[in-house]
């Protein structure tokens, strides 16, 4: 096992590593878009010494790399800053009660988790079964109905999904809400509710990649000589698939369906927007429009951890899945 | 009172390629009686492996029954529905493959797969058929037989594997066991005592059993009777003893008679001759652990010494270290009395040209999008600079001395070419440099024994012709017996014997030597019963213990 362990580690400081590039990056690309926060509040009119103000205000005025290991400095101690919008600045009177970025972001972050993992729920283990199913009775007409429904569904526009979910369970058969406006505090079964449609229109948009993988993964092994000598042992066609294919066909698996978990974190704003779920992702877009660059940080920085994160735990189960590595000679 | 067991009628089986069915096996009858063991034997593409597949009702993908009938205990398993086979395979016939290290699944234990039939096929109860395992391995004769089935199968070694799997098509206590050419893949040393603990288990429940292989000497101990086939059809059935003395067929006759080829003995070296090629105690290592100890052997001008030795032992390591891919961590290479630089980058072109390598898989050693043409041309170009029509010509010699029709085969891709001929353009992309030296690994072992022989035959006359220097790795004594002039024996990485190959098939042997010397089978059906007894069961344990 303690091969294992070492490997775990490795990666697990390589992830480490990463983020701290991708930091670097995101603060490289923040700081790259044109205008800034103090020009777009300001607008057309603003005077150069008001500009200039307010920019020293809030700090921008000091080299990248002050800002940068001040900012970084900051992340390690949990502290995220303060958003832009929210601070008191030259003319501009905001709010006594200053709210820090990672209150702003938590309950966003929550929200959108919840969806995810409520998408997740669905859409994998219908993904898998569907991919053993496809792959035990490929090229029939149920494998091919799979592939054509779940292809043409990854391959309509996400809020095209969205209005037809909602015209055909919200509007002709008023089963479900159309609007998401989760909040915290709300009883579970209420929010599950109001979450269905936009965790339906998801499980739609990434069933199609993880059901291939399974099916063509198994189908793959399906040559082997211990799948054929699983045949002549007169073993069931599904025991065939699910005991001696699927163990195998392991690995691949897990990293799309980790790919896909990644991506339910943080690209669906377009599903966010349509049903107006509270979701990490339109305060994400929000921030870029008028340059708040602490939360756009904020949640670069959650993204790229979150995928880092879950690509790492792939990497450990399809290392977990591989026996050769679990029971060393 | 003997009863029938299995009736196959007039069986047929096609298989498709490019869309198109074309005939495998075009009829073949075969009875087999209770408790009965029939040998299968043919060289590849006979069709030994789909018979034996088809006489449980099954055939590969891509493959179909087109005519005739299997009767197993009066169900015809052609005409049964796939619930019906599925019944009968695993608890009444199973099956034991080629390469068991590939036939167990990797993700389960060895027990788990044991007990998997019996428990499916509702014959025993998990726990009880866990105990029938155990007791399984021990008559199978397999090390600490209470606990080696909780291993998976990459914690087991190759021989004990076979024998696991043996276990594992005896758990239903099926009535016919097929074995699918179950030591082709093992050492001559483990290969007896696989064979043995077959026949005696085999014996012992009083199965009937189909025994697949090329290895006439290997069937001839196994087999009551045996059936020759050729290309789909059967060339002759008869009792073992009375096809060994007397084979009918000319092509039975031309199988026994492969093994006859011997080159003439060479003179000896003269004293004081600068070898050509000279291993001064060469040791290396993959990463940190060792695999070569001091290895010493000089091959002189135009002569072949074979290197032998059963897997693991060091063979191909050599040669990569002689050939600077992997660069020896202590000792160094002489050719012609000149010390070559380790590494092959470091080498100059001249030193490459020298030192050229056959390799035994021909299928993957040639660029399967390159035509022959381009294969061969590759290094005339990049060794002697000739291009365009002097290139071309050069090629088409080449093709000439590997005996093939240049004209036939310079635009074909691998892929058109059958084993042998593959093997021959590798023999030819070598030659293409004008090497002194050749390495030569395994070069015939995946080849049957008739278009062996034809390689073996050509690089004997093109050692002639071209005075090469040869070194012949290879595990098949008959191979070294045919081609060698100095034979080397290696074990776990060192050089345990060696000197003229007159001397080596002479006692007294170093005891390794002459393990291996008798462990290669005999034209005689009594040869593994004798060999036993000689050495003793516990002998035999003890080797299975040592490979551990």
């Amino acid at each position: 096992m303690g091969s294992i362990f070492q490997i775990i580690l490795q990666r697990l400081a390589l992830g480490i590593l990463t983020l701290l590039i991708v930091s670097i990056v995101i603060f490289v690309a923040v700081n790259a878009l044109p205008g800034d926060f103090a020009q777009a509040i300001l607008g057309q009119g603003a005077t150069d010494e008001a500009v200039a103000q307010i920019r020293a205000d809030l700090g921008l005025d000091q080299n990248y790399f002050m800002r940068y290991f001040s900012w970084l400095g900051n992340v390690l101690t949990g502290d995220l800053g303060i958003s832009f919008a929210q601070m008191n600045f030259a003319s501009n009177m905001g709010g006594d009660q200053l709210v820090g970025v990672v209150e702003q972001i938590a309950p966003r972050f929550k929200a959108t988790m919840f969806l995810a993992g409520v998408t997740a729920m669905f859409a994998v283990p219908i993904s898998i079964t569907l991919g053993v199913l496809a792959a035990l009775y490929r090229n029939s007409i149920f494998d091919r109905a799979v592939n054509i429904a779940t292809l043409s569904s990854i391959s309509s526009p996400e809020f095209f999904l969205a209005y037809i979910l909602i015209l055909v369970l919200a509007v002709l058969n008023p089963i479900f809400p159309s609007l998401s406006n989760v909040y915290e505090g709300m009883a579970l079964g209420e929010k599950l509710n109001r979450t269905m449609l936009p965790a339906l229109t998801l499980t739609l948009v990434v069933t199609a990649h993880m059901m291939r993988m399974t099916r063509a993964a198994i189908i793959n092994l399906l040559a082997s000589p211990y799948i054929e000598m699983a045949r002549l042992k007169g073993i069931s066609p599904m025991r065939v698939i699910v005991r001696h294919a699927l163990p195998n066909a392991l690995a691949p698996i897990i990293n799309v369906i980790a790919l896909n978990l990644a991506y339910l974190i943080t690209g669906v704003v377009v599903v966010e927007v349509v049903f107006v779920y509270p979701g990490i992702g339109q305060l994400f877009v929000d921030s870029v429009k008028i340059r708040d660059i602490p939360v756009v940080q904020a949640c670069c920085l959650i993204f790229a951890a979150a995928y880092i994160l879950l690509n790492l735990m792939a990497d450990i189960l399809s290392i977990l899945s591989n026996p050769r590595l679990r029971h060393p000679k | 009172m003997t009863q029938q067991l299995l009736k196959i009628r007039g069986l047929k089986i096609e298989g498709k390629s490019d869309e198109v069915w074309s005939p495998i096996v075009n009829w073949i009858d075969l009875d087999l009686q209770k408790g009965e063991v029939l040998g299968l034997i043919g060289e590849s593409g006979a069709g030994k492996s789909t018979v034996g597949l088809a006489a449980m009702g099954f055939t590969r993908d891509g493959c179909r029954i087109s005519g005739g009938t299997v009767d197993f205990d009066g169900v015809d398993l052609v005409a049964a529905s796939a619930a019906v086979k599925r019944n009968m395979l695993g608890k009444r016939i199973a099956y034991v493959a080629q390469s068991a290290a590939a036939s167990f699944n990797p993700a389960h234990r060895l027990i788990d797969q044991h007990t998997e039939a019996p428990t499916q096929h509702k014959i025993r109860a998990n726990a009880e058929s866990e105990l029938d395992g155990m007791e399984l391995y021990r008559r199978l004769r397999l090390p600490d037989p209470e606990n080696i089935g909780f291993r998976y199968p990459h914690q087991v070694s190759g021989g004990q594997l076979q024998r696991a799997m043996t276990a594992m098509a005896m758990s239903c206590r099926p009535d016919l066991i097929i074995f699918d050419e179950p030591t082709t893949a093992l050492d001559v040393t483990t290969q007896i005592e696989v064979l043995a603990a077959i026949r005696d288990i085999v014996e012992q429940f009083d199965t009937a059993a189909i025994y697949i292989s090329h290895d006439l000497a290997v069937v001839a101990q196994m087999a009551d009777r045996i059936k020759v086939l050729l290309r789909g059809d059967e060339v002759e059935e008869a009792e073992t003893r009375a096809m060994l003395s007397a084979p009918c067929e000319d092509y039975t006759k031309s199988l026994w008679a492969v093994r006859s080829f011997q080159r003439p003995a060479k003179p000896a070296i003269s004293a004081g001759a600068t070898p050509i090629v000279s291993l001064k105690k060469i040791s290396a290592a993959y990463g940190k652990s060792p695999v070569l100890f001091d290895v010493p052997f000089d091959i002189h001008a135009g002569r072949t010494v074979a290197v032998v030795g059963e897997s693991g032992s060091g063979k191909s390591t050599t040669a990569r270290s002689i050939t600077g891919l992997l660069p020896p961590s202590q000792g160094h290479v002489e050719f012609n009395g000149e010390v070559l630089p380790l590494d092959y980058r470091k080498r100059s072109k001249d030193q490459l040209r020298q030192v050229q390598m056959i390799y035994q898989m021909a299928d993957t050693a040639l660029n399967p999008r390159s035509s022959i043409g381009d294969i061969i041309g590759r290094p005339v170009q990049f060794y002697s600079g000739l291009t365009g029509i002097a290139k071309r010509k050069r090629v088409e010699e080449l093709l000439v001395q590997i005996e093939l029709e240049p004209g036939q085969y310079i635009d074909r891709l691998p892929s058109e070419l059958s084993g042998g001929q593959k093997q021959r353009i590798g023999i030819a992309r070598a030659l293409a440099a004008e090497p002194q030296f050749i390495i030569c690994d395994e070069v015939t072992s995946a080849l049957d024994q008739l278009v062996a022989e034809g390689i073996l035959k050509l690089l004997a006359q093109l050692q002639d012709d071209l005075s090469l220097s040869y070194m012949f790795i290879t595990h098949d004594l008959a191979t070294v017996r045919a081609i060698s002039d100095e034979v080397v024996v290696m074990k776990d990485g060192k050089v345990v014997e060696q000197g003229p190959k007159a001397e080596m098939f002479q006692p007294p042997h170093h005891p390794y030597t002459d393990l291996l010397l008798s462990s290669v089978p005999e034209m005689d059906p009594d040869w593994l019963t004798n060999l036993l007894n000689g050495r003793g069961v516990d002998n035999i344990g003890d080797a299975a213990v040592g490979k551990m």
